[in-house]
């Protein structure tokens, strides 16, 4: 079974045709070639795979492409700005070297950004029960949440705070 | 001036502008035109006897090009995955190796044991046609653990090793250790697990196998932390092909923790398959698939006990562990429980007699291997909760024991009873350096606060020592290791001084890209963009052995060292051409080569285009060209140590432990990059709170299923289950026999942690009169442990 779903992925308008069963991971990953999104489980724990539907972050491995059909998605590598400045929350995980392999690194971004919008001045409690379903086993979460803190001055217009040397 | 970017200098990561924006490349990410896609069908009982296996109905199955069977592989001659390290018994014979094929060929052995491959156009399709296979198995009885495992009645795992025991193996000086005992005023005792785990790198394994008929070339890109040791193990052992025609690639890796060290099953047979099938074969697991035949970590249980004089002076130690290996060797399997272990059980004291017995048994399990820490996280785990329970049992404050205890600086190098010598350290240093941080001193004050509140606070310690790099390479040898343990690097420099690096190293989230470059960096006086540093490419490195047992810096670094200073050597004679003096008044430094006394220098750069561009060159007695490469083998292990300290708060209503405060003071000898360095940290104390107090994979012990197979079953740590960190390090013990003085950092956080973490979870409950209690110290083990002994007290 088949069907045509229409999606405005990182500000592109994309048809495609889709076996009904494809998740939005796999759209994106298979069928659009955008692999910044990662797969890290299959249970809809780990994070890895989160995108922006409509501005909020979804596992994008909950979701049927047909349930997208008709939205608007932002991945990854749709963040930063088209001339290539990364978004303030992608420069805080630099700065506050928040990532080490990478691989739950795009989904973590991509919940930091929503957690920002929904609460621009988190807490460390509060970011740290935000990021509860994304899953890091490399960086312990303590740079996570440093990068968090910087990137959430950031979004609300203040200087990127500098990794203490 | 001081290179900004060079050693020392918290650069930030060059390799996040990939990863921060989608354009990594993991192997999952990589697709070849043409290619297929395996899926593997794996065995759901833990023991049986394969009867028959009917492909046919798979076969015509939508997008299905091919189904294979172990008996395909055996008709090919493909061997089974070979074991690196022979370890031999008490008695001198070698251990017990069954075969493990990549595909199992008449029986299965653990869930999750492959027993038939399909090869299809998608995965869906791959996955669909693998239902309708029909495997005929007959159940055979499920040894799920070590205990059912060494019940002298057991189903054996292999028919031709009996007991199921691999091997029986000991360390250490048994007379020794029981005149010591025979003599101890006081004896503490531990029994104790170390709770099995599963890795959980965040990217699953993966693999691609390509052959090109063109030209005989077989290529495998996968999720490996050492690409070259997988073409030597699956070219020369498994498959057969001569290592010139197979090319290994470890693209971007997403985490390993030891878990991708080592040469799995399915890496021969999409190699192997792609050849049968003429396009590429790819395959990913689902996390299914890893929790189910990732090699798992850990799962020992052991007896120790430790003799002392009147004093609580350190005697004797003597330790039983047995462990499991799971159903098949894992390539380093044999290793982590004898050399990684038992060899680190003199810790940070002076233990003068030590003796280890290991019993090493199969189970119907996934294979057990190194994961973050390898058999030194067992190791101090055993020590520092012994030495816990010493001092309660002696009366005495746990940091005034172990100081009584620790090697003093002045005794260094220091030769351990088994069989280690430690170059540097400065133990009390540790502990006094954390003391403060934490206040120690207001401890008692601090409880007296949780108790009026209801609840129990605790505080543990750790003082860990570990080895790192393991080598060298001729006394590993002499140990049963089946490889070498040196690194590889290159350094070649181009005509306009830009350089490339080329490491056997190997780079799955810990920053060689910076860390290296920053090296190179420092030592020519180079911007660090003009640096690229290449590894995971068997076709672009030498042969490199990888990543593993935190060696890239201690061993890859000093490797690259020898590689500049072989440069340098060659860029000295050219200065001196180039400037008509003579080599002895070459000065060198920050790059610049100068004629001692004048004003005349030339930089690297100009030596560089020199050297390519040979005009004004002396080519009777140089080679034209700036690109060097080196091998670096380790004269010893480098030995990273520290003083862990946790404070936790326990609700007895609840038995939720809650950790208020964890302090890590480490000696990683000097440091490249802080960041960096305190990042391993961080992660490293995370895998250690994590199997203290959330992880645990658990088998049925009936029927071998295992039941912590997905995120919902098997508990990691997320961002609200830790607190933030405070960590420190000092430099003042640098390794002694290494260029750079450095130790490695990757796996101290995971050694010291779990321990830190239990000692405080221990200390909490010292009132109930707990002397121990296992990992992980889940609320409900906490509650019953409490709940239990609570009668006890109410009596008092």
């Amino acid at each position: 079974m088949a069907s045509t779903v229409t999606l405005t992925v990182n500000g592109t308008t994309v048809t495609r045709e889709v076996e009904e069963r494809t998740l939005l991971v796999h759209f994106l990953r298979d069928i659009l070639h955008l692999t910044g999104t990662h797969i890290g489980c299959d249970t809809s724990q780990c994070g890895a795979c989160t995108v922006h539907v409509d501005g909020r972050s979804v596992k994008s491995c909950t979701m049927l492409a047909v349930q997208a059909d008709g939205s608007t998605v932002t991945t990854i590598e749709g963040l930063a700005a088209p001339d290539g400045t990364l978004h303030p929350m992608q420069a805080a995980f630099r700065e506050h070297h928040g990532l080490q392999c990478g691989f739950c690194t795009p989904g973590m971004v991509m919940s930091a950004v929503d957690l920002v919008r929904a609460n621009p001045t988190p807490s460390e409690t509060e970011i740290r029960e935000g990021l509860e379903g994304n899953i890091c086993r490399c960086t312990g979460y303590h740079n996570i949440v440093k990068a968090v803190m910087a990137g959430a001055e950031a979004m609300n217009g203040g200087t990127l705070k500098a990794a203490a040397e | 001036m001081a290179n900004p970017n060079g050693i020392g200098a918290p650069v930030r990561r060059r390799e996040d502008a990939r990863f921060l924006t989608g354009r990594g490349s993991y192997t999952d990410d990589i697709n070849r035109p043409n290619q297929t896609f395996a899926y593997m069908l794996r065995s759901p009982h833990a023991h049986a006897d394969i009867i028959s296996i009917d492909t046919a109905d798979a076969l015509v199955s939508p997008g299905v090009r091919h189904v294979f069977t172990g008996a395909d592989m055996a008709a090919d001659g493909v061997n089974s995955l070979p074991c690196g390290w022979l370890i031999h018994n008490k008695d001198g014979t070698p251990m017990k190796e069954p075969p493990h094929y990549p595909i199992a060929r008449d029986r299965a052995r653990y869930v999750g044991d492959i027993v038939a491959v399909v090869v299809a156009e998608s995965r869906e399709q791959a996955k669909d046609a693998a239902e309708l296979i029909v495997v005929d198995y007959a159940e055979r009885p499920a040894v799920a653990s070590i205990r059912a495992a060494l019940d002298g009645t057991a189903e054996l795992v292999h028919d031709d090793v009996p007991g199921n025991v691999c091997y029986d193996w000991h360390l250490g000086d048994k007379a020794a250790t029981d005149a010591a005992f025979a003599r101890a005023a006081h004896v503490a005792t531990i029994d104790l697990v170390n709770n099995r785990l599963v890795p959980n790198a965040m990217e699953p394994r993966a693999a691609i196998g390509e052959y090109d008929p063109a030209n005989g070339e077989h290529t495998l890109t996968t999720t490996s932390q050492n690409p070259h040791v997988i073409r030597l193990l699956m070219g020369a052992f498994v498959l057969g092909i001569p290592e010139h025609k197979l090319r290994v690639v470890a693209p971007d890796v997403g985490g390993g923790f030891g878990s991708k060290i080592f040469h799995y099953g399915e890496e021969a047979i999409v190699t192997w398959a792609a050849k049968k099938v003429g396009r590429p074969v790819k395959w990913t697991a689902e996390r299914g698939e890893s929790f189910l035949s990732d090699a798992h970590g850990r799962d020992h249980i052991s007896h120790a006990e430790l003799a002392m004089d009147a004093d609580g002076n350190f005697l004797g130690l003597r330790v039983k562990t047995d462990a499991n290996m799971g159903a098949y060797l894992s390539t380093f399997s044999t290793s982590i429980p004898t050399y990684l272990y038992a060899t680190l059980l003199a810790g940070q004291y002076k233990t003068p007699a030590i003796y280890a017995e290991v019993t090493a048994v199969f189970t119907n399990t996934a294979p057990v291997d190194a994961y973050r820490g390898a058999g030194r996280p067992e190791a101090c785990f055993l020590i520092e909760r012994l030495v816990d329970i010493a001092a309660q049992k002696l009366g005495m404050d746990p940091t005034a024991l172990r100081r009584r205890n620790f090697i003093p600086k002045e005794a260094m190098p220091y030769l351990t009873p088994v069989a280690l010598q430690y170059d540097t350290g400065d133990f009390a240093k540790n502990l006094d350096m954390a003391l403060p941080m934490v206040d120690y001193a207001g401890f008692a004050a601090r409880r007296a606060e949780s108790a009026a509140r209801g609840k129990l606070r605790g505080i543990g310690f750790a003082t860990y020592i570990e080895a790192c790099g393991i080598a060298p390479s001729n006394i590993a040898g002499a140990l049963g290791a089946r490889a070498g343990l040196y690194e590889s690097a290159e350094v070649r420099f181009h005509p306009t001084g830009s350089v490339s690096v080329f490491t056997g190293s190997h780079s799955h989230g810990q920053g060689h890209e910076t860390t290296f470059a920053q090296l190179v960096a420092d030592r020519f006086g180079i911007p660090i963009e003009n640096v690229d540093i290449i590894h995971g490419d068997t076709a672009k490195i030498p042969f490199g052995m990888g990543t593993y047992g935190s060696r890239s810096l201690a061993v890859g670094g000093s490797a690259l060292v020898k590689a500049m200073d072989k440069v340098e050597r060659k860029a000295r004679k050219i200065a001196a051409h180039l400037m008509e003096a003579a080599e002895t008044d070459i000065e060198v430094k920050d790059g610049r080569f100068t004629v001692a006394g004048t004003d005349k220098g030339v930089t690297i750069g100009d030596i560089a285009l020199a050297a390519y561009v040979p005009h004004n060159f002396p080519l009777d007695e140089l080679e034209p060209g700036l690109d060097e490469q080196a091998f670096y083998d380790p004269k010893n292990f480098t030995y990273p140590n520290g003083c862990h300290i946790c404070e936790v708060e326990i609700d007895p209503d609840t038995g939720v432990t809650k950790i208020l405060n964890f302090t890590a003071v480490d000696d990683f000898g000097r440091v490249i990059n802080p960041l960096i360095v305190e990042g391993q940290v961080h992660g490293g104390i995370v895998q250690g709170i994590g199997q203290a107090l959330y992880e645990n994979c658990v088998y049925d012990e009936e029927t071998g299923q295992l039941l912590t197979g997905s995120y919902m079953d098997y508990c990691m740590p997320r961002a609200d289950d830790v607190p933030s960190f405070t960590v420190a390090y000092h430099e003042d013990a640098p390794c002694t026999h290494n260029p750079l003085g450095v130790k490695g950092c990757g796996e101290a956080g995971t050694i010291g942690a779990a321990a830190a973490v239990i000692n405080a979870v221990v200390n909490a409950l010292s009132d109930y009169g707990i002397t121990h209690i296992d990992m992980p110290a889940t609320p409900e083990k906490v509650w019953r442990v409490i709940h239990a002994h609570k009668p006890a007290m109410a009596a008092e």
